[in-house]
């Protein structure tokens, strides 16, 4: 590797990027633009579904049989598995309640400061399924904690797929035009290797969608004034190696195709079903179990959920809300770092 | 002079499309001459010159440079240091002026000639502050000639470079070339017009379908192949004549190679042809390609 080489196809690259007005204004304007319209949109009043989360006994699922509490109207339940979690999130105002069936007798984790958690609360009870129904003794536990704004769920995941079209097409289709236009073809007539090629336009990428992503960040916080509980540094890191992984992952649809339009197809094949999967606009809890297990394959699944752990939680690398995406990420990150290596091609021959 | 760089038996076959693009080829090129591969459209020029280049495997056969023979693949780098390569059709890195990507390009290999030196030779002072989006086809030609010398290689490979130029643009690139080779440098040069070949090349080789077809010194080949002149009248005078002037309809004119003229001319008064539009010109390589080959350039 070397590294004048290496320098100089980075900052080549770069300068396209910071020059390209119309293309590095989209990348500031987008997520701007979609935070204020999600604000807006979602200042309203609150949506009249309750959600609940129910907690069973190992090896048993949620059923009307065995728990005719889930029969009320009106009310989605799901079952969670992590009561911690399941707290946590009542204490965000995510869910609405939820109730412990693997104690005897049940419990029910409600806070107070949230209206449609007494609402909940008073129709399970004035039905009869929360009190004397399969919970005849339910203990009443109250859960502490402000409530969380949809704008604090939502900067999150619109930074993120801001990331992801950023990385996905700044990599995959700008290689590919590259190869179309033979830029690629010239390039390999010269020392410069494919390595040192394929490092510069990572290291580019990565580096600016980083500092676009930043003050894109402070900038839309200027006026929404959102959550950020954790530790800046930490937040860094996750969208670092978040957004690398996206990046590699653009390397791999790039490494041989030569047609633009085929890389955009590629490209949108990856990214809608992200954009839709990996819980951007709002929280999969509650989803079918296949379309949760779908949103495990997607990193920015992980990106956004170890992000909303750092800014929403104020969880600790320590913490398994985010070592463990962040693991999967690092793992995305190398296989298709490989794989985009792998297959790489200078031209179509 | 000393050969600088030789194909023996270059093959290159693309089993896919059932296509072999080059059939067959040797040939030498001599030190500080300048070389052209002649031929229209898919003769198999830029496949040669790509395997010459060390971009493109040959299927077959083998390149000597300096008497060594080249290796393909990631060694190949090191051959392409001692090289200059003008593509066919290549872009540049777009946002960057003409400035920074000589800078760009000269980042990339280890001995660089003189930045001021390079914008004399290739006359890239009036645009060189100029985004290269915004190149005419002339300029650009020229900022991809001063890429291909920015390493001051011995050899400059030109494939097409004046494809698409209008006529101005392409005597302003023979004189950049002439200069290149005052220098010393040789070059090989791939063309379909056969005017610059006759304007540039020391030694040419004609290739058709793969293989070349004749090869030696430009005035060699014509002496070697026409003892005749060629009488160019509008068609529709011509036409008459089939039967008894051997006329070639080439469209709005017919041409008559003829090793007599003035018995040709007799002839035409004779059967009433109104002289004024007749036209006579020594043969051009192009009327080579057609003897040799039996049809037009496809250029």
């Amino acid at each position: 590797m070397n590294l004048k080489r290496l320098g100089a196809m980075t900052w080549a690259r770069s300068l396209e990027f910071l020059r390209d007005r119309s293309a590095l204004g989209w990348n500031f304007a987008f997520p701007l633009l979609m935070v204020a319209g999600f604000a807006w949109i979602f200042s309203g009043p609150s949506q009249p579904l309750f959600k609940v989360a129910v907690l069973v006994p190992a090896g048993t699922t949620l059923t009307t049989a065995s728990q005719p509490v889930a029969a009320a109207p009106g009310v989605q339940f799901y079952d969670e598995t992590d009561e911690t979690i399941a707290r946590r999130k009542v204490a965000h105002h995510r869910i609405d309640l939820a109730i412990d069936f693997t104690e005897t007798p049940a419990r029910y984790f409600v806070n107070p400061s949230s209206e449609k958690g007494a609402a909940v609360e008073a129709l399970l009870k004035g039905s009869g399924n929360l009190a004397n129904g399969s919970a005849p003794d339910a203990i009443r536990i109250e859960e502490a904690g402000a409530g969380i704004r949809y704008v604090d769920w939502a900067v999150p995941g619109v930074l993120g797929i801001n990331l992801m079209f950023s990385c996905l097409f700044g990599i995959g289709y700008v290689i590919v035009r590259y190869r179309k236009s033979g830029y690629l073809k010239r390039l390999n007539a010269t020392p410069l290797t494919a390595a040192e090629f394929i490092v510069a336009q990572l290291l580019s990428r990565l580096v600016l969608t980083f500092l676009v992503t930043a003050v894109v960040f402070f900038g839309s916080n200027l006026f929404l004034h959102f959550r950020m509980e954790g530790s800046y540094w930490l937040l860094a890191l996750v969208t670092a190696v978040g957004s690398y992984s996206m990046i590699a992952m653009g390397l791999v649809v790039s490494a041989r195709v030569t047609s633009e339009e085929l890389a955009g197809g590629l490209l949108n094949l990856l990214s809608w079903p992200m954009m839709v999967l990996s819980g951007v606009f709002f929280s999969l809890d509650g989803a079918p179990q296949a379309v949760q297990w779908a949103s495990q394959l997607f990193p920015l699944t992980h990106l956004l959920s170890a992000a909303r752990a750092v800014m929403l939680d104020g969880a600790g690398l320590a913490s398994a809300a985010v070592a463990t995406p962040l693991l999967v990420l690092v793992a995305c990150s190398v296989v298709f770092t490989f794989l985009g290596a792998l297959g790489f091609r200078w031209t179509q021959d | 002079m000393a050969v600088i760089i030789e194909a023996r038996g270059l093959v290159k076959a693309y089993p896919k499309a059932k296509v072999q693009a080059v059939a067959g080829v040797s040939f030498a090129v001599q030190a500080g001459s300048c070389f052209g591969l002649l031929g229209p459209n898919g003769a198999g020029k830029s496949t040669t010159v790509e395997i010459l280049e060390g971009v493109s495997k040959p299927t077959a056969g083998e390149v000597l440079f300096k008497g060594e023979t080249i290796h393909f693949g990631s060694s190949a780098k090191q051959y392409r240091d001692r090289v200059g390569i003008q593509f066919q059709s290549t872009a540049l890195q777009e946002f960057l002026t003409v400035q920074e990507n000589l800078r760009f390009f000269a980042a990339l290999y280890p001995k660089t000639r003189d930045e001021q030196e390079l914008i004399k030779v290739c006359r890239l002072e009036e645009f060189l502050a100029r985004d290269t989006r915004k190149l005419s086809g002339g300029q650009r030609q020229r900022v991809l000639l001063a890429i291909a010398l920015i390493n001051d290689p011995e050899i400059v490979f030109l494939d097409e470079p004046t494809t698409g130029l209008d006529p101005q643009a392409r005597r302003n690139f023979w004189e950049l070339v002439r200069g290149i080779k005052a220098e010393g440098k040789t070059v090989l040069l791939t063309t379909h017009y056969m005017e610059e070949a006759y304007e540039l090349c020391d030694e040419i080789a004609i290739m058709d379908h793969g293989r070349i077809i004749a090869q030696g010194s430009p005035q060699t080949l014509m002496a070697e192949h026409f003892h005749e002149s060629v009488i160019e009248l509008p068609t529709t005078l011509a036409a008459p004549l089939a039967p008894q002037l051997a006329f070639v309809d080439r469209g709005e004119l017919s041409e008559l190679a003829t090793p007599d003229i003035a018995a040709s001319i007799e002839q035409l008064r004779a059967a009433g042809v109104p002289l004024t539009q007749l036209r006579i010109r020594p043969p051009t390589l192009e009327d080579l390609f057609l003897k040799l080959t039996g049809q037009d350039l496809r250029a």
